[in-house]
């Protein structure tokens, strides 16, 4: 156990926690070869054994889709002709480690280049179980998988964090990555606490870790002191969850009876898995990017039907808005956005990638209506800037409804609605009077407006989503719709923010959209403000 | 034994596919391969790096021989796996 080091990084979702760290991917601790080749056979073997019991109790945990995922994973693990040709390296002399990452880089590197882009996606696969044994051989992670574990390394994949049972508690630490990232509005998502931006760490020696995400400090090897300290603030923390649940069920309302519409925002379909339909007033967005992962095939028509239809199930007679693809800007996706972009977030992004791209925003259209069909479903349209941008998409859905008509395949037609976030629209809604909803985005409106990027910590400061300025533009753009009856709501990060709730409620915001684990704190702020009408 | 199916997966041996034949291959105590042709080359059909990096497109003639004490039952099995386009035999499944 080293001595007590405290270093600071980006806070990216809020909490505390502590518990043994693990290293994820390559910043491995060296492993030494025992030289006897018995041995190292004794540590495959243990590794592989090790390695596949945890994959089986993930799949035991996760939904079909992920299960399938970690089955193909542990098959690798199990496969007797891989085991022999690695046992026939180390009889030859090599080390364990070695052995293994020879046999599987051999076996499989034609993956990385397969002109077959299923194969391709496929080689991330491997990699994470070629890895997941490397640490069992190095040591390094003895309890990978284990709940209440802080997971550290440079970045962290949408893929590892949802296998990951946060049920237990457990944090992230990122030498690398972004607060806008999947990942973290994934942990925000869930409550997993995550520091980002933490640059180079020396590990030496460290094995256990506690992690504020609110303020972004982290202490290794923390002592007895610093122990008590976070353990008072965890305490107080804990103490306001408790008094906050009472809340979860309620109706948000504000403290003088105003009612206040609570939804919520997801990233996957899966998500909802963890969360009462009746704690909320519906999905005020879902995300469909994560359907789209850097590096794995486009989902088809089909895979996107059963993700959407899986939402408007669970949300019964409760609205659901689905944005369409939202690429581009601080999310890429290989093969779809555009690579050479000098300033990707001016760049071609949002409704005008999709627009360009007509054949992915047909299958997603054609997938959106025949969805629509299982409930009460709404679709967004991001980066609006001029109507000419809803009306083609009105045209495009006119066409997915013809198309799937004369298929004879069951199907609706949603309305459409737009992301207020591009300053022209917030400045000029009366353009737009044809959307059948506005949904503010806070997040970019707010960096547009004052020309600072969030996630650039050198001017994060200037990135205020209470800005006179910003706060001005939600008032106008709330107003508008008042009159001419636009539902209009709020989606980003600042609707989970209490201290933001009293600014958005005078500036005539009656519908907020929220990360999933904020509902109960919201509602609990609500019932403190008074807007006295 | 031998026999020969035609893969009619929408994307061949993929991964999910291709986990479902090795597992059924190992509940079976015989030897048992799996080659693309007639002739071969033949691999052992109960390796899922030897299976994927066959990467066996839809409508491949697909080869299973077998030799052990259950070979007739496990090329049996395996042809209907193909067959049935690698659905669940459970109704629950």
């Amino acid at each position: 156990m080293g001595e007590p080091v405290e270093i600071k990084g980006q806070p990216a979702s809020g909490g505390i926690a502590s518990g043994p760290l693990i290293v994820l991917g390559g910043h491995r601790q060296k492993r030494i070869s025992s030289g006897d080749p018995k041995i190292e056979l004794s540590d495959l073997h243990k590794a592989l054994a090790a390695a596949a019991i945890d994959l089986a109790a993930l799949i035991s945990r996760v939904d079909k889709d992920g299960g399938e995922i970690l089955a193909f994973q542990l098959a690798f693990l199990e496969d007797d002709t891989l085991k022999s040709a690695v046992e026939a390296l180390i009889m030859g002399g090599s080390a364990a480690d070695e052995a293994w990452r020879k046999v599987v880089d051999d076996e499989t590197g034609g993956y990385e280049t397969a002109d077959d882009e299923y194969f391709r996606g496929r080689a991330a696969d491997i990699r994470e179980v070629r890895d997941r044994v490397l640490r069992y051989l190095d040591g390094s992670s003895e309890a990978t998988g284990a709940p209440g574990a802080i997971l550290i390394g440079e970045e962290l994949g949408p893929t590892l964090f949802l296998e990951t049972d946060w049920s237990g508690g457990g944090g992230v630490l990122l030498t690398a990555g972004s607060s806008s990232s999947h990942v973290a509005m994934l942990a925000r998502a869930r409550g997993v606490p995550m520091i980002v931006g933490l640059g180079n760490i020396n590990l030496n020696g460290h094995r256990e870790a506690i992690i504020d995400g609110e303020t972004g400090i982290a202490v290794l090897s923390p002592s007895r002191a610093e122990r008590q300290r976070f353990g008072a603030k965890l305490q107080e923390l804990n103490d306001r969850t408790i008094r906050e649940a009472e809340f979860r069920y309620r109706q948000g309302m504000t403290g003088d009876g105003e009612r206040i519409e609570v939804m919520i925002n997801v990233a996957s379909a899966d998500e909802v898995d963890h969360i009462d339909i009746s704690t909320c007033d519906g999905i005020g967005l879902m995300r469909t990017e994560f359907l789209f992962r850097d590096g794995a095939p486009l989902p088809d028509e089909e895979q996107q039907y059963q993700a959407y239809r899986k939402l408007l199930l669970w949300a019964g007679n409760k609205p659901v808005t689905i944005r369409t693809l939202d690429a581009g800007g601080d999310k890429p996706i290989g093969g779809i956005t555009p690579e050479s972009e000098r300033n990707p977030f001016l760049g071609k992004r949002g409704i005008r990638l999709t627009l360009a791209q007509p054949k992915i925003f047909m299958s997603q259209l054609r997938a959106l209506a025949r969805a629509a069909v299982h409930g009460r479903l709404k679709v967004m349209i991001p980066m609006v800037t001029v109507p000419a941008e809803i009306a083609e998409t009105a045209r495009l859905v006119d066409m997915a409804v013809r198309e799937l008509d004369a298929e004879g395949i069951a199907n609706a037609r949603p309305p459409i609605g737009i992301m207020v976030e591009v300053p022209a629209a917030a400045i000029a809604p009366e353009l737009f009077a044809e959307a059948a909803f506005f949904s503010i985005g806070s997040n970019d409106l707010t960096q547009y407006v004052t020309a600072a990027a969030r996630d650039e910590a050198s001017v994060a400061a200037l990135n205020d989503p209470a800005h006179p300025a910003v706060l001005k533009l939600i008032a106008a753009v709330a107003e508008f719709g008042r009159k001419r009856s636009i539902p209009v709501s709020l989606c980003g990060d600042m609707a989970s923010e209490p201290c933001y709730l009293e600014a958005l409620l005078t500036a005539g915001i009656k519908s907020l959209s929220v990360a999933p684990s904020a509902i109960a704190r919201v509602k609990a702020a609500l019932t403190a403000i008074r807007i006295g009408r | 034994m031998l026999a020969s199916v035609r893969i009619t997966h929408d994307v061949g041996l993929h991964a999910r596919p291709s986990v479902k034949l090795t597992k059924l291959a190992k509940s079976f105590a015989s030897a048992i391969e799996l080659a693309q042709a007639s002739e071969g080359p033949w691999i052992d059909a109960k390796s899922i790096v030897k299976v994927m990096a066959m990467k066996v497109k839809k409508d491949t003639t697909l080869y299973f021989r077998a030799r052990g004490d259950d070979a007739e039952q496990a090329v049996t099995a395996l042809v209907s796996l193909v067959e049935g386009d690698f659905e669940d035999t459970h109704a629950n499944g």
